[in-house]
């Protein structure tokens, strides 16, 4: 368990230091100086001078690798820099957006799990075969239908139809309910593809027929015996999506005038606000390496083979033999 | 619940025998049951008309190939039909109760209590996220005879009475943790458990070894004995229905064709289909397909595949430095238009043998020489030279052809990859369909249109494309039904008279060793352990294994 572990961590701080150094080297290879783009229009009134002043003061004068060891070093000690468009740091950019991103990230992923779940156990648990496929088309509907238009579609009903809801902003739980409904129906839509794909398998495993035989409901072989199964490869994905969830925000915050990560992602790459963006991405990148570490440490308490896999890799070339 | 179950005193007295209190009469009663499956063409006929009767203690073996209804008969009586399955016509009686006149609930009431299922593939037939203790304990609180303690403690002698060591610690263990031998006494001991008054068995040892098939058979017989369950044993195994069965029942396509005493059914068999499986069964053969095959090869030339020394080892953590040993020092020689046979159970290190001669594993240790060239050390380019020259057969053929591929595609693959141009390839698919039996206009069939027979037709034509010394053949009729088997094997001996080509045929079957092999290899945990002409390892084994190995043949010396 000990190995498996430090294995896990291994691996997520791996990938935390290879997102951020793709992020670097994509970001130092855009064309335009941050300095320039940060002037604007005005660059034309400023000296050479006070040009070359400002990038020694950000750094940008020195070799890239220089410029990586520098940042890299910054950024272990947790100082991600500071925005070229208003000279605040990045950590406390982040620090003040982070709480409102989160509230609608987490309820999304909360709706997500209770509707894509319920509709995947609906369908495999309904007796009619007709309900059962119109069920099973929904999350097809779900994926295919763009975030911005159904957050639109959700204003017009409920915040200027029947002003249940209000259309912009970031005040209190009710603000919070249209946004984060646009943002879980893409994310609930694969949740109930996958536990429905997995649940169907698993109902025709010889062992839901042993289930079966004992005596065991269509109810009970349902839920003790399949959804456990089941929710394995959807927890994976689910894993995965916390990541969609973090970029689903932006249009999300975008549509509803909230502001969070997801506004602050849109106008710092607009301005090409290096630090800011670069930040971002390591944010989004420690959310997801974060959420999958948690994935992978519970795998095994709902599955003991995880854990034999991971820490017995004995290869077994000698095939099942079936008389 | 049902009144006979509930009348059974279960939670007071699990060791008690409630077979007292069974009514006289059969415990399974079927007459003219009919099933179809609703299919996109239409009704499709699976069982007609079957009649079947099971008395208390009475164990029946119901025997067929596949496709002939024996399974669906069998989910009929357990209530496990697929919802595709229609039962048009007949009657189920369980102890004097039409289980077809039940609602839901009350058949519900029958499963696991009243009938138990032991099933056919014990690694598949366990939640795997679930601990076999609970697993067993589950039928018990379904049906409400035990609350949780107790049906824990009761489940714990249930897995001991099914012959699994320490119970207690077992208990609380995860089925991927246990074998499939064990795995299948747990699913026996969920199968009995509730003391059913009829135990479904449904091929319960073919996935298995020979060995611990018979200590399977054994432990069920024993425990059906002690509390007078009747048996309705479904197997394509004569020898197994022969050892085990007081009646045995003959269904093909969907019909009876013979029944009765077990005795009468094998001395006296009175329809020809019954005759043909009979013939068929390598267990129940006295003599084998070779004596009738004019010798082609002698072992005095030289080997044309000799492998020296081989090992095989894979890192395994706290098995120290070396790992596990898969294969460790096997040696073997193959002559030329001779069959050598590689017998020995799963895990035994008999396919990794092969492979490792065949170089398609790469050996730790050893030598393998084809043709007098070691070509251990052959690089890749060389190597594909010489590969031309031996080729292999795998043993599911199921799996082993591409879907997508025409039967001409299939056979001419290794000419055309060999530099031969596609109408060559055609030219030589279709003479190689005629030669392995089958008819040429096959040539633009797809896998899914054909029989598991055709399809290992051929994966064996496919090997013979490129006019090989060697044919690897890995348990090649492992997967298919008794009389297709020994069509397979008939044509793999008038192949080998007519082409001269040498067989390294891997089986776990000991019978199906016999009836084709020159010489026999026994292997048993990566060595071999005997090794000799066919004739005197089956006369007169030295080592103790292989005498276990022949014992445990199901059906010998029955005829």
């Amino acid at each position: 368990m000990g190995r498996y572990v430090l294995g896990r961590l291994g691996q997520a701080v791996l990938v935390l230091w290879a997102a951020w150094t793709v992020s670097f080297v994509i970001l130092y290879a855009l064309p335009g100086d941050a300095v320039e783009v940060r002037l604007g229009a005005a660059a034309s009134d400023i000296t050479p001078e006070q040009i070359a002043a400002l990038q020694a003061d950000y750094g940008l004068d020195q070799p890239w690798f220089t410029q990586y060891l520098t940042q890299l070093g910054h950024a272990l000690t947790g100082d991600l820099g500071r925005s070229f468009e208003n000279g605040q740091s990045v950590t406390s950019l982040l620090l003040e957006n982070l709480p409102a991103t989160a509230a609608l990230a987490g309820l999304a992923l909360i709706l997500a799990v209770v509707f894509g779940g319920g509709l995947a156990v609906l369908a495999n648990g309904v007796r009619f075969r007709w309900l059962s496929r119109a069920l099973l088309n929904l999350p097809a509907l779900g994926v295919a239908v763009p975030g911005f238009w159904v957050g639109l579609m959700l204003l017009q009903l409920f915040s200027f139809r029947i002003e249940l809801f209000p259309a912009i902003g970031n005040d209190g739980f009710s603000s919070l309910v249209l946004p984060a409904i646009t943002l879980a129906i893409p994310t609930s839509a694969v949740i109930a593809q996958i536990l429905a794909k997995s649940l169907h398998s698993s109902l025709g495993e010889p062992w839901s027929d042993t289930a079966r035989a004992k005596g065991a409901g269509s109810v009970r072989v349902l839920f003790r015996h399949a959804l456990r199964n089941a929710a394995l490869p959807t927890l994976t994905i689910t894993g995965l999506l916390v990541g969609q969830l973090l970029s689903g925000a932006v249009v999300a915050e975008t549509v509803f005038s909230r502001t969070g990560l997801g506004r602050l992602t849109a106008t710092s790459v607009s301005a090409q606000d290096t630090p800011v963006v670069q930040g971002l991405v390591l944010f989004g990148a420690l959310v997801f390496v974060l959420t999958n570490l948690a994935v992978d440490l519970l795998y095994p308490l709902l599955d003991r083979r995880t854990l034999q896999r991971s820490t017995r890799r004995v290869a077994r070339p000698a095939p099942v033999e079936v008389s | 619940m049902t009144s006979t179950a509930a009348s059974r005193n279960l939670t007071t007295a699990p060791a008690v025998d409630g077979s007292g209190d069974r009514p006289s009469g059969p415990v399974l009663r079927i007459r003219g049951l009919t099933v179809q499956y609703r299919t996109r063409r239409g009704p499709v006929p699976a069982i007609q008309d079957v009649d079947l009767d099971i008395a208390a203690g009475e164990t029946v073996a119901l025997v067929g190939e596949s496709g002939s209804g024996k399974t669906t008969t069998a989910l009929a009586v357990t209530g496990l039909l697929a919802t595709t399955a229609e039962i048009t016509a007949g009657s189920i009686h369980w102890q004097g109760q039409d289980l077809l006149a039940l609602g839901r609930r009350a058949r519900r009431a029958v499963s696991g209590i009243g009938i138990g299922l032991v099933p056919q593939d014990p690694t598949v037939s366990l939640n795997p996220v679930k601990r076999i203790g609970d697993q067993v304990a589950e039928v018990l609180l379904i049906h409400k005879v035990a609350r949780k303690a107790e049906a824990r403690e009761i489940a714990v002698e249930a897995l001991r009475s099914a012959g699994i060591d320490h119970p207690e610690v077992r208990a609380r263990q995860f089925p991927h943790e246990l074998s499939g031998g064990m795995r299948q006494r747990v699913l026996i001991a969920i199968a009995l458990v509730g003391r059913p008054a009829l135990l479904v068995a449904d091929e319960p040892t073919s996935a298995l070894d020979v060995t611990v098939q018979r200590q399977i058979l054994d432990s069920i017989s024993d425990l059906i004995t002690e509390h007078h369950t009747g048996m309705l044993l479904v197997t394509h195994d004569l020898g197994v229905a022969a050892d085990r069965a007081d009646r045995v029942v003959v269904m093909t396509g969907g019909r009876i064709v013979e029944q009765g005493p077990t005795g009468q059914i094998l001395s006296r068999p009175e329809h020809p289909y019954t005759r043909s499986l009979l013939e068929a069964a390598p267990s129940l053969r006295t003599s084998g397909i070779g004596s009738i095959r004019r010798r082609v090869g002698s072992s005095t030339t030289a080997p044309i595949l000799h492998a020296e020394h081989l090992v095989k080892s894979f890192p395994a953590p706290g098995v120290g430095h070396h790992g596990i040993r898969a294969v460790d020092d096997v040696s073997f020689a193959l002559h030329p238009g001779r069959t050598l046979g590689l017998v020995g159970e799963s895990g035994s290190g008999k396919s990794t043998s092969a492979r490792l001669a065949l170089r398609l594993v790469e050996p730790t240790g050893g030598t393998v020489r084809f043709d007098g060239q070691d070509i251990t050390g052959l690089s890749a380019g060389r190597l594909r030279v010489v590969r031309r020259r031996f080729q292999l057969v795998q043993q599911n053929p199921y799996a082993s052809l591409n879907p997508r591929w025409s039967v001409a595609q299939l056979i001419g693959e290794p000419l055309r990859s060999y530099g031969e141009s596609a109408t060559v390839a055609r030219e030589r698919a279709v003479e190689l369909l005629d030669l392995v039996g089958l008819p040429t206009d096959f040539e633009h069939r797809r896998p899914a249109e054909l029989s598991g027979g055709q399809r290992q037709r051929i994966a064996i034509a496919r090997a013979l494309a490129l006019r090989p010394d060697v044919v690897v053949l890995d348990e090649p009729v492992s997967a298919l039904d008794v009389r297709v088997q020994a069509q397979i094997l008939q044509l793999l001996v008038d192949l080998q008279d007519e082409l001269g080509v040498a067989y390294l045929f891997i089986s776990h079957d000991l019978a199906v060793i016999r009836q084709i092999s020159d010489d026999v290899a026994v292997l048993r945990g990566g060595r071999v352990v005997e090794t000799g002409s066919t004739e005197a390892v089956f006369t007169d084994p030295h080592h103790a294994y292989t005498r276990t190995l022949l014992e445990a043949i199901p059906g010998r010396g029955r005829v």
